[in-house]
């Protein structure tokens, strides 16, 4: 109950299929400190109490493509910043495994960096979430968990990112789908960035969690596939703290 | 910086700038003034040296002019000999005493100004003075035959030579190469001068004849001297640049490590001393981790000004974050969308929303972090704090108690703005403030 962002994902809960004993992810680890590695297994992986599974590890982009081709997680955490062109490139050379219809492979981004090049970055590369290093270990399970079942994790910070990227400018979009944001879906990212949990956000604006979560997925598709040149330029341009 | 502030001390007293001469500075040295130069920058350099007034200098550099052309002999040897640098007289804004050696950095605040026209004009009046003065003067017969091509040759050597400074300054000032035709054009055109000069001389000289075997002769030796010397001058350049990214090498990782040593260490062994009291190891880890994040992100220049006033929203909300941060140990988590400089309305709004981060700090951070959330869209300024504490209803605070009802509802209201508080549904309080920012944008 520490941070917003637990709230976040704690309502994801009652929608994770049974109860919370029953539920089961495989995950991969990716990071090149590992000091790091080390303390998140420490804290998510009891596998028995989260429900977390943690299959492997891997400190650099090729370890990381080679394990995740080999274990075929569920969920990736993946670090932004990684000797051998960093988490935007293990998203490349993943890309068939993450488009897999079967059982596709998904990306969780972990990082220190708050940087906003980073974080649209990893997101338009395709990870279907982003969270800081410094979220507890509730949290961070109850967002893998999440993006196992396909949605989005949007983080404060994030939202506070797509709302301004998508409002720095008046030039008419190209893409009248992807490049604008629906004034929900505006109000949704708000609230997240306000700090609500989506359980909140569904109390406030009167509509059910399911819809908040799709509203978020609706970003997130709109941030992956809007191909508005002034995302890439607003979030090097802006390296914000 | 010891350097600005005697130099702040001395302009604080009354008869400083009468006697400029008094200044305590470290060895003098002297340099041609980059700013405000006409030709070279030599009389504002030796005006700044001697600590005379340019317009003398001039002058006496005109007045030996006419001793048989001594003083523009004079001028082309200051100018060949003596560095630009930044300095001179003091013009409109006070001169930095720092010299080129001292900091060597590019990163000084010369303003990379075009060539302007004053320049141009003061170059085209002293060649005619120049031109006027010789032409009435009764030079011997035959020394006058050779005035033009020798005004030639000066003009060329005169191009290309500040060429060179141009290219030095353009150095310091990190001017891109996107302006290299043009200093290739300005070369080529000196050594065109230079070449119709010496070559005029050889035909007054009556040796038209041999002009051309001459010229054939001269450019046999010039290409060996440039096969001879041309590995060596190559090479040098090649030292010399590799020299010089070591040294900005060197000069950034001494950035580092004394911003290390400054910050982390020190954070480090104040944690260590604290090792018992948690909230303190937290609050000097928290601090910490934001000072660095701002230096590591921020873009160039605009993260070290700590002491400024912050001019924008942006700035402000995050000021005041840190702020209360520091003084009450519950972290603050900042998101600002958009930016807009601050005026007297929104000020009041910054300091509304300070008080109300106190307040989220005092009572409700037990809960975890405070948010915060600011965001400007179009006039309008929004800012809401939101705490995960127990909540409290605002009826029930005294009327006495400043806090909420003056300092924030009150503030707020005046300014013409409004503040909502209101508890959210699962536990909480939030504190919305929307102002309208003043007329002008």
């Amino acid at each position: 109950m520490s941070d917003p962002t637990e709230a976040n994902a704690e309502s994801v809960e009652p929608t994770a299929g049974g109860g919370a004993g029953e539920r089961h992810v495989r995950v991969v680890l990716v990071d090149d400190h590992r000091m790091f590695r080390t303390g998140v297994q420490a804290e998510i992986g009891r596998t028995d109490e989260t429900g977390v599974e943690v299959v492997g590890e891997a400190a650099d982009v090729d370890q990381a493509v080679t394990v995740i081709t080999a274990t075929r997680p569920e969920v990736v955490l993946l670090d932004v910043h990684l000797p051998g062109g960093g988490g935007v490139e293990v998203l490349r050379r993943c890309a068939a495994l993450m488009a897999d219809a079967e059982q596709p492979v998904r990306f969780l981004a972990l990082s220190v960096s708050d940087a906003a090049e980073d974080v649209i970055g990893v997101i338009r590369g395709g990870a279907r979430g982003y969270v800081t290093k410094t979220i507890t270990g509730t949290d961070l399970v109850n967002s893998i968990f999440r993006v196992q079942e396909g949605d989005a994790v949007f983080s404060p910070r994030l939202a506070g990112f797509v709302l301004d990227a998508f409002a720095s400018t008046d030039a008419p979009p190209v893409d009248e789908d992807l490049d604008r944001l629906t004034q929900r879906e505006r109000e949704v990212l708000r609230l997240i960035a306000r700090g609500y949990a989506y359980k909140e956000i569904a109390k406030q604006l009167f509509i059910s969690v399911k819809t908040v979560e799709s509203h978020v997925s609706a970003v997130l598709r709109k941030l992956q596939l809007s191909n508005r040149h002034e995302l890439t330029r607003w979030a090097t341009a802006r390296r914000l703290v | 910086m010891p350097l600005s502030s005697d130099r702040v001390s001395i302009d604080g007293m009354p008869e400083a700038a009468a006697a400029p001469l008094v200044e305590p500075r470290p060895p003098r040295k002297l340099y041609r003034s980059s700013d405000g130069r006409w030709l070279g920058g030599v009389a504002r350099g030796l005006a700044g040296h001697l600590g005379l007034p340019v317009i003398w200098v001039r002058l006496v550099f005109v007045g030996l002019f006419m001793a048989d052309g001594l003083g523009a002999l004079l001028y082309a040897a200051f100018w060949f000999f003596v560095p630009l640098g930044v300095g001179g007289v003091g013009g409109q804004r006070p001169p930095s005493l720092v010299s080129t050696e001292t900091s060597p950095d590019g990163r000084r605040r010369l303003v990379a100004r075009k060539p302007d026209k004053g320049q141009i004009v003061a170059l085209l009046l002293m060649v005619v003075v120049a031109m006027v003065f010789v032409g009435n003067v009764k030079v011997g017969g035959g020394a006058k035959a050779y005035l033009w091509p020798t005004v030639l040759v000066g003009a060329g050597v005169a191009l290309v030579w500040r060429q060179a400074d141009n290219a030095r300054r353009a150095r310091w000032v990190e001017v891109g190469s996107r302006r290299r035709t043009l200093t290739l054009l300005r070369a080529a055109g000196g050594v065109l001068l230079v070449t119709a000069g010496v070559s005029g001389i050889f035909v007054l000289q009556g040796s038209a004849a041999h002009l051309g075997s001459v010229l054939q002769a001269a450019l046999a030796v010039l290409v060996g001297i440039t096969l001879l010397a041309g590995p060596y001058l190559v090479r040098m350049t090649q030292d010399l640049s590799e020299e010089r990214l070591m040294r900005i090498r060197a000069q950034e990782r001494a950035e580092v490590a004394a911003h290390v040593h400054d910050s982390v260490l020190h954070t480090l062994t104040l944690i260590q001393r604290n090792a018992e009291n948690a909230n303190e190891v937290r609050r000097l880890a928290r601090a910490q981790e934001r000072d660095l994040r701002t230096w590591l992100y921020k873009p160039e220049g605009t993260g070290k000004d700590e002491a400024d006033e912050p001019t924008d929203l942006a700035d402000a909300v995050r000021r005041n974050a840190a702020e209360v941060e520091d003084k009450h140990g519950v972290p603050i988590e900042v998101v600002i969308v958009g930016d807009c400089p601050l005026d007297e309305r929104i000020g009041a709004q910054m300091q509304a929303a300070r008080e109300a981060m106190v307040n989220a700090a005092k009572y409700g951070g037990e809960g975890g972090a405070v948010q915060v959330y600011a965001e400007v869209e179009g006039k309008t300024v929004f800012v809401s704090v939101r705490d995960r504490g127990p909540g409290f209803d605002l009826d029930s605070i005294p009327a006495d108690r400043m806090g909420v009802r003056e300092s924030i509802i009150g503030r707020m209201e005046r300014h013409g703005g409004t503040a909502r508080l209101r508890a959210v549904p699962d536990g909480g309080t939030e504190v919305e403030l929307e102002m309208e920012r003043a007329e002008k944008t």
